[in-house]
């Protein structure tokens, strides 16, 4: 023992000061900061998403229109990758250096650490060469998506797309979707998308340092399993689908086609159309530039989006309200010199027509009576008091769902246009017209607009004598087949069923030995309409309505097809092989020598050079088809004259005559 | 024979209990730490925990064979020792196996390695003991002084050639020998305060330092206004200080290497490098703090087993404990070392003979800057040097370091009694 005895108490007294620092630091982050215990917890917990199946599509005899195709996505990450050689790597995906290159930086930037997708969607071809030889490039890995494969390649605007979910979709989802996701985009893949998608299962791994997996988190406590999506049975048939698509082939227009007893659509045909696999796999970016560069617009979803005057397939319905209100009678009779006078205004007709009843005036089409109808229904109560009873007349032609959304389960439905007395007043002066300034609505023409589909379900209503189901494309929804309540109500028009029976005597004799004589089906008594809307941008616009049989309806039907002519041409007879192949499965030789295979041939697309040439800009004439609201620019100018009006035989050319120099 | 027999009874069995426990806590804990399932038994040649306990088995027959030895022998061969590991830090330098940076290993064949600057601790702490306890010696004399700074300089130098800081700076912790011998203590509290002040003016403004210890030397003069020599001691130390927290940025910037800088950063809070210089920081305070009270149990760690924190069967296997036992096996582990600490003291200060003594505070300093700066690095409290935990961290030359230190300790021990 020396002087300095009493220093081991400061030694030891630092000693025992340091390990209660330390002690006290082990009680702060052991148990005061929960913090840690969360990161270990994240450290080794990994979650991995299981893509449930998206669920298939059927057509309404169970024959697949879309079903899951695995495709792969071939991840990497960086961090694992040793060198490699990347001129194979390169060949067998199938792209360039500096494309590898391009990869490489994307990937590295998501994250090094973390597997990103190096290539998206190869197919299981492409794969299969590729996947023997992935173990000699570490830090590369695949991944199995479930892509779509349309079998048929068919009712492209029907069944729509599936593409990656956007930011804002990610937002919107509230945590459902996920950065590489895929979403239904358009088309019933969108519509139904929350039946289609399923339930994303989730399994918890426990991984170390190194990303490598080392047994489930908590014994799989908080896994979940993946439930494929349900399954949609459509309500198309694929049979006449096809034809309707082939009949189209060269055209712009569509078809739609109803079951009058259910409202289920059996044909949608949007043509030009295109083949739905273009819009998977790797080359669906440059598919889908070219598609969307196509002047013709296959993307434009014509049934529910173009509107077209309806023309003289609209007439039907002024001689039904006029009959429900006790304004007309089946007997009414109509003289017709071959024009009509409203007003100042002359309207032609096609040909004098003489005497006719509200029978032959529909199967004449008769543009002067239904004229002397539609004044009559609007002059009721004198023609101060024409705002009111137009305002009638609207409300009565809008319960037949013109002017509507008729609620079809797909995105992107449009209204038509229906003008209301407002937007006259607007265009005159409140008070400023009178049922002789509007009276082209009544054959249809005018600022009246209808979509294709809207046009179906008139000849519905008219099938079921005053009512329709909701349109509908998806009969059923998963292996209960669930179909859904608002499909079951019967949405009635206001005209008591015996009106119709004169109406539908005119519609069986346009087929029988009217205009659509060329068009009659042998052993099916079909009611139709042709009408031959004319258009400020070319060749008329050829719509046909029909339905058949006329004793308990199997199907209504309407056809446009763009700038191709007379309805009794080009519509009606797409219309009746239609009809034809759904009622009797196959088509029959026709008296009138007619066969599908012309039709399929024929080309009727517009020549977008010519239009251009005329100093008209494409986007007027694309306006035929693709205009959306309200009548183009054109239509407004020349309202004060009277439109040319719709014929069914033979277009009018608009030309001054000497009722319009009177009017002026 | 009967010597012999006296001298077990003799030795300090809690000590060597202690030293025991110890032991085959960090064998268990390295079994944790790098389990693997294909070589699942303890006792595995193949793995970390099998060498380990290969080692163990060396060291305990080292310890042995030291408590046969005479301490006569010991204390006579100290300069021998000392010459030799001065020989292997130099041949380090020349034919060392460079591993994680530093030119430290020699190596032996059969995959095992030699770490001289292990041995080096014990020769040394041997040669200043035999040196300090030679009756014409006073530590306070400025030539003894001297001779003994260079004692302990010599293997610092030699070690920091390789470079190896965190050995390097264990030798500082014989500044408690020297105190406890005589040292001034004002040579504790400037080095103290040294150290405060570098870390305070790497973190603060050195305005901000300067203005703080300006206020407490002021303070101070108010105080003891009446000693005039102190004040004009603490005016130039003040003066000293101002010099000092200048001159810190230089050495900060120009001195150390860039990652000793990163690491002084990290803990100091400047720099938060999660995936880099500051992951295995990180991923040690998370191993710890999940722990919580009791821990998630033995082979139950997921942060250790999934090896997120690297080194973990070495200088960072306090988180295995941390993260299995809680922090009632972090506070049972500190517990065990402080008794150990305190005992080897007690052991020191019941020696007749100065030169155990010393030597044992030389141990007791030694191995209490192990505990205390390798657990203070794991929970983010001082930088990473990078030295192991005694007796618990995997590795063969630490272990046996730590047990010749130990048991020429209790060797001396044994002989109090006796005349050395």
């Amino acid at each position: 023992m020396n002087s300095y005895f009493e220093r081991r108490y400061t030694i030891a007294g630092i000693f025992i000061v340091i390990i209660i620092i330390l002690v006290a630091r082990l009680f702060y982050i052991q148990i005061i900061d929960n913090r840690y215990a969360i990161y270990a917890s994240n450290n080794v917990r990994r979650q991995t998403i299981i893509f449930p199946a998206r669920g298939p599509i059927l057509d309404r005899n169970e024959k697949i229109l879309v079903q899951n195709q695995t495709f792969y996505d071939i991840m990497v990450t960086p961090k694992q990758v040793k060198p490699f050689d990347t001129l194979e790597f390169c060949k067998l995906l199938g792209i360039d250096k500096a494309g590898f290159d391009k990869r490489w930086v994307k990937a590295m930037k998501y994250s090094p650490n973390l597997p990103s997708a190096f290539e998206k969607q190869l197919s299981g071809e492409s794969f299969a060469s590729l996947q023997e030889r992935l173990s000699e490039f570490p830090g590369f890995d695949y991944s199995p998506r479930y892509l779509r494969n349309y079998p048929d390649s068919i009712a492209a605007q029907f069944l729509g797309f599936i593409g990656e979910v956007s930011d804002k979709d990610i937002e919107r989802s509230g945590g459902y979707y996920h950065l590489g996701d895929y979403i239904g985009e358009t088309g019933v893949e969108k519509s139904y998308e929350s039946v289609l998608r399923g339930q994303r299962g989730v399994q918890n791994w426990l991984i170390d340092s190194k990303n490598k997996r080392k047994g489930r988190f908590a014994n799989g406590l908080f896994d979940t399993a993946a439930i494929a999506g349900q399954r949609l049975k459509s309500s198309l048939d694929i049979n006449i689908q096809q034809l309707g698509e082939q009949l189209m082939k060269n055209k712009l227009g569509s078809i739609v086609a109803i079951e009058p007893s259910t409202g289920e659509i059996l044909c949608y045909v949007s043509s030009p159309t295109y083949d739905p696999n273009l819009m998977v796999g790797r080359q669906r970016g440059n598919n889908a530039a070219s598609l969307y560069k196509n002047p013709y617009k296959p993307f434009f979803i014509r049934p529910i989006q173009a509107y077209y005057p309806p023309g003289s397939s609209f007439k039907p319905l002024s001689a039904l309200i006029a009959l429900q209100n006790g304004i007309i009678t089946p007997e009414t009779t109509y003289n017709c010199p071959g024009y009509y006078w409203a007003g100042n205004t002359k309207i032609r007709c096609t040909h004098v027509h003489g005497v006719v009843n509200l029978s032959s005036a529909v199967s004449g089409s008769c543009n002067g009576y239904f004229s002397m109808v539609f004044q009559k229904i609007i002059d009721l109560y004198g023609a101060k008091k024409t705002e009111q009873t137009f305002s009638q007349w609207r409300q009565n032609v809008n319960k037949f769902g013109l002017g509507n959304r008729l609620g079809l389960d797909m995105p992107n439905e449009g209204k038509g246009n229906l003008p209301t007395s407002a937007y006259y007043n607007k265009v005159y002066r409140p008070g400023g017209w009178r049922s002789s300034t509007v009276v082209s609505l009544a054959i249809g023409q005018g600022e009246l607009e209808a979509t294709p589909l809207q046009l179906a379900n008139i000849e519905c209503t008219i099938a079921n004598h005053g009512f329709y189901y909701k349109p509908h494309l998806i009969k059923s929804i998963g292996a209960e087949e669930i179909i859904k309540k608002e499909y079951t109500e019967r949405n009635f028009v206001g005209i008591d069923s015996q009106y119709f029976e004169p109406v539908i005597n005119g519609m069986q004799a346009v087929v029988d030995h009217g205009t659509a004589i060329q068009s009659k089906i042998p052993g099916i008594i079909m009611c139709g309409k042709t009408g031959t809307a004319q258009n400020p941008h070319g060749e008329n616009h050829s719509v046909f309505v029909a339905y058949a049989p006329r004793e308990n309806p199997k199907i209504a039907i309407a056809v446009v097809v763009e700038n191709s002519g007379e309805g009794a041409r080009w519509a009606a007879p797409i219309a009746s092989f239609i009809v034809e192949k759904y009622l009797k499965g196959s088509i029959s030789k026709r008296e009138s020598g007619i066969t599908p295979a012309y039709f399929m041939n024929a080309n009727k697309l517009p020549n977008i050079d010519n239009y251009t040439s005329k100093g008209k800009k494409r986007a007027a004439f694309l306006a035929d088809s693709l205009r959306k609201s309200k009548p183009d620019s054109v239509f407004k100018q020349k309202r004060k004259k009277p439109l040319p009006y719709t014929r069914d035989d033979q277009p009018v050319n608009l030309k001054p005559d000497s009722g319009n120099k009177k009017n002026e | 024979m009967n010597n012999q027999r006296n001298f077990f009874f003799n030795v300090d069995w809690i000590t060597v209990f202690i030293y025991l426990a110890l032991c085959i806590i960090g064998w268990f804990n390295i079994h944790a730490a790098v389990y693997d399932e294909r070589h699942p038994f303890i006792f595995d040649l193949a793995t970390n925990y099998g060498k380990q306990f290969l080692f163990m088995i060396l060291a305990f027959t080292l310890a042995i064979i030291v408590l046969l030895l005479e301490s006569r022998m010991i204390t006579t061969l100290a300069p021998a020792f000392y010459a030799i590991t001065i020989f292997l830090l130099v041949l380090v330098l020349v034919i060392g196996k460079n591993v994680g940076g530093n030119q430290a290993w020699l190596s032996l064949g059969g995959g095992f390695r030699l770490q001289p600057s292990e041995f080096a601790k014990f020769a040394t702490c041997l040669l200043l003991a035999r040196y300090l306890s030679q009756s014409n010696i006073k530590i306070a004399d400025s030539k003894s002084f001297l001779t003994a700074l260079a004692i302990i300089g010599l293997p610092m130098f030699l070690i920091l050639r390789q470079p190896d800081m965190g050995s390097t700076l264990v030798f500082y912790s014989l500044i408690f020998v020297l105190y406890r011998e005589g040292l001034s203590a004002n040579y504790l509290i400037i080095s103290i305060l040294f150290i405060v002040l570098f870390l305070t003016s790497i973190l603060y403004p050195p305005l901000y330092v300067i203005a703080v210890i300006s206020g407490i030397t002021f303070i101070l003069i108010l105080i003891m206004r009446k000693n005039k020599r102190l004040i004009t001691t603490l005016l130039t130390g003040l003066v000293i200080c101002i010099a000092f927290i200048f001159s810190v940025k230089f050495i900060y910037n120009k001195v150390l290497q860039p990652h000793q800088k990163v690491r002084i950063d990290i803990v100091l809070g400047i720099k938060s490098d999660l995936r880099g210089k500051g992951y295995n920081v990180n991923q040690s305070k998370i191993a710890i703090g999940s722990g919580k009270l009791w821990g998630k149990g033995y082979l139950h760690g997921t942060q250790t087993k999934y090896s997120f924190v690297p080194a973990q069967s070495t200088d960072f296997i306090f988180c295995t404990i941390g993260e299995e036992w809680g922090f009632a096996g972090t506070v049972f582990v500190l517990g065990l070392y402080l008794f150990l600490v305190l005992r080897i003291i007690l052991i020191a200060e019941r020696q007749r003979s100065s030169l155990s003594r010393i030597y044992g505070y030389g141990v007791a300093s030694v191995l209490f800057f192990h505990v205390a700066i390798n657990i203070a690095t794991t929970i983010g409290l001082a930088p990473v040097i990078g030295i192991p935990l005694p007796f618990i961290s995997y590795g063969g030359s630490s272990l046996i370091n730590f047990t010749l230190l130990l048991f020429v300790l209790l060797k001396f021990d044994s002989n109090r009694l006796g005349i050395v």
